[in-house]
């Protein structure tokens, strides 16, 4: 019967005060603890997909969404822009720009975006191949490891798309053509490992496709559009261009806000509309962290309270104690150890919810937005956020803790 | 074993208690009786080492324990000194078994069950083990306050008014455990109380 069983058996004797402190704790620290992995897994995911992505060049619409669909593909596309009027920051040789990367989107597989673009993408994400190789031609596909995984799709296997961005149960309207597959990526972490490659012509010919069934026309060149260069075709649409630039410096900085002012198109800066993001975030984030230490506090103190008030009605069990050989001392840490148990499982009964709960919520994330959340993943903050509850525990119970070592024996026995 | 010279304590600095010097030898069963009022129980907590005296000496097998503190005080306590009190206290949260565990490892000494069920057994309370104390009627919370105030072999016994709150026979008998226990342990016992039912049972008397 040593100290730690002893003080454990004086917490279980009083379940429901044992389960009230439990739960105030857990509560507090699994909010901090969701918090902190819900930020710090969506900042990781953002800032890995920033990909050196200095500008977005797309349709008039909310800067946020153009980025948000072309970089994280959560969201839809603000609308077309023809390339015509993309053409000039797509020509090689722009004095600025070093990689302009054109996105043509409009298409799924059960839920997995089909992105009609160019080489250059590859190189952005740092995306290799893992197995067969490039597209080239139209029809060919290059997917990433995750729908790879997901959908069980190998090399050579055929598919079909449908339209629109999500394959919603009785909205199945396939496109007809057959997608091939022709190479899977190697995992990269970032967003290409949730998307279909292809060329643009792709999503041109699947988009002729579904009209020419509709006039009932047979003949279409897609094919022979593979070898030509996009520019080309002045009179087709792309999605967007993602844009790097050669260097930063103040004309690139004026860029974007001319292409604003004095074109049909949109420019967004990504980092600028990130950090936007985290700002409106924050406010939120801020808000429910102050709640979560509130509520840590109010533990705390009901710790203390029900340390507290046991102490009283064990007066005459601790001067027994002493009595029976313990020393000061013992009883000071007795109680300690009381409340660093309190705590310490509270704590970790919170991490778990928190954890628990970004598993499930990384589930329902997966389904909607194909984004991967991990619940087991653990940062240093929780390490933190473990002493800073060992710490809490032990205020709470050192006044308690004194007074139970300074019992007097003689006294308190002797009002029996 | 047990002796005391010159004991006197004060609670306020003027009004002073002073004892009798006492002189019980090993083995040897004592009865101590006073009125309420008359300092049984401070002396007794002298004797047991829970309150320090303003000055004599308490003498228990060599040790003057006058001079002790702190924690030294707190083990030679739980290792010599086995104390009954008028009201049997047990730590609540745990079994009986677990309160004569706490005993043993509380002084220091090695956990043995098996001394705790041969101590319960010869008192009766056996099949009690596993129960809360609370659970226990006063004559069986007593028996077994008995048998953890015996479980580590002490030097000396002192009981507190260990019979005021039982009937007759629960008292009987009782009071024949602790002489019996005290007996096989060789242990000195010195019962303090103003039951005049005891007074038949002691040959040893000291009058407060």
């Amino acid at each position: 019967m040593n100290l730690f069983q002893l003080s454990w058996k004086n917490l279980t004797n009083k379940p429901l005060s044992l389960a009230l402190n439990l739960i105030l704790f857990a509560l507090g620290t699994g909010l901090i603890s969701l918090l902190l992995l819900l930020s710090s897994q969506l900042q990781e995911k953002f800032d890995k997909n920033l990909a050196g992505i200095d500008l977005v060049i797309g349709a008039k619409g909310s800067p946020l969404q153009l980025i948000l669909c072309s970089m994280y593909h959560v969201d839809s596309p603000t609308g077309n822009i023809s390339i015509k009027e993309a053409k000039p920051f797509m020509r090689s040789g722009h004095p600025l720009i070093k990689a302009a990367i054109p996105l043509s989107m409009g298409d799924n597989y059960k839920n997995y975006r089909i992105v009609g673009t160019t080489h250059d993408i590859l190189g952005l994400y740092n995306a290799e191949i893992q197995e067969g190789k490039k597209w080239e031609k139209t029809w060919e596909t290059t997917i990433g490891a995750t729908v790879a995984a997901d959908l069980g799709l190998k090399i050579g296997d055929r598919f079909q798309s449908s339209h629109g961005f999500a394959t919603e149960a009785g909205m199945d309207m396939a496109h007809d053509g057959d997608f091939i597959v022709v190479g899977i990526l190697k995992p990269s972490g970032s967003v290409v490992d949730q998307l279909i490659l292809t060329n643009t012509q792709t999503i041109w010919a699947v988009h002729e496709h579904a009209a020419e069934e509709g006039s009932d026309t047979t003949a279409h060149e897609a094919h022979a559009d593979d070898s030509r260069p996009l520019i080309e075709f002045e009179d087709r649409d792309i999605t967007s261009l993602l844009i790097q630039f050669k260097s930063r410096n103040f004309q690139t900085l004026n860029m974007g806000r001319s292409i604003n002012e004095n074109t049909d198109l949109q420019a967004a800066s990504p980092a600028f509309e990130i950090n936007r993001l985290y700002a409106n975030m924050g406010v939120g984030v801020d808000a429910l962290q102050a709640l979560a230490f509130a509520i840590i506090l109010v533990s705390g103190l009901s710790i203390f309270i029900s340390l507290f008030s046991s102490l009283k009605e064990r007066r005459y069990e601790l001067a027994l104690m002493r009595v029976m050989g313990a020393s000061r001392s013992r009883l000071f840490f007795l109680i300690i150890l009381e409340g660093l148990l309190l705590a310490v499982l509270g704590c970790i009964i919170g991490l778990l919810l928190s954890h628990g709960g970004m598993a499930i919520l990384s589930g329902l994330m997966k389904d909607a937005y194909r984004y991967a959340f991990s619940g087991w993943v653990f940062l240093k903050e929780e390490w933190i956020l473990l002493a800073g509850a060992l710490l809490i525990g032990m205020l709470a119970a050192v006044i308690p803790a004194v007074m139970a070592g300074r019992t007097d024996i003689s006294e308190t026995l002797a009002e029996g | 074993m047990l002796q005391t010279k010159g004991l006197y304590y004060s609670y306020d600095g003027r009004n002073q208690l002073q004892f009798p010097d006492i002189d019980c030898k090993k083995g040897e069963h004592w009865l101590l009786l006073g009125q309420s009022g008359s300092g049984k129980t401070t002396l007794l907590h002298l004797l047991g080492g829970l309150l320090t005296p303003k000055g004599g000496v308490v003498n228990i097998d060599g040790t003057n324990i006058a001079n002790m503190v702190g924690s030294a005080l707190d083990r030679f306590r739980g290792q010599r000194v086995g104390i009954i009190f008028q009201k049997a206290h047990f730590v609540k949260s745990l079994t009986v078994e677990e309160n004569l565990l706490l005993a043993q490892q509380l002084a220091g000494a090695p956990a043995s069950k098996t001394r705790i069920r041969e101590m319960l057994e010869r008192l009766n309370v056996g099949h009690k083990h596993r129960s809360k104390p609370d659970r226990l009627s006063a004559g069986e919370q007593q028996r077994v306050a008995i048998a953890r105030a015996l479980v580590n072999q002490p030097a000396i016994i002192l009981a507190d008014e260990p019979t005021s709150a039982l009937d007759d026979v629960n008292c009987n008998e009782v009071i024949h455990l602790l002489e019996e226990q005290a007996a096989a342990v060789a242990a000195t016992l010195l019962v303090v109380t103003h039951d005049s039912r005891l007074k038949a049972a002691f040959r040893n008397q000291i009058h407060l």
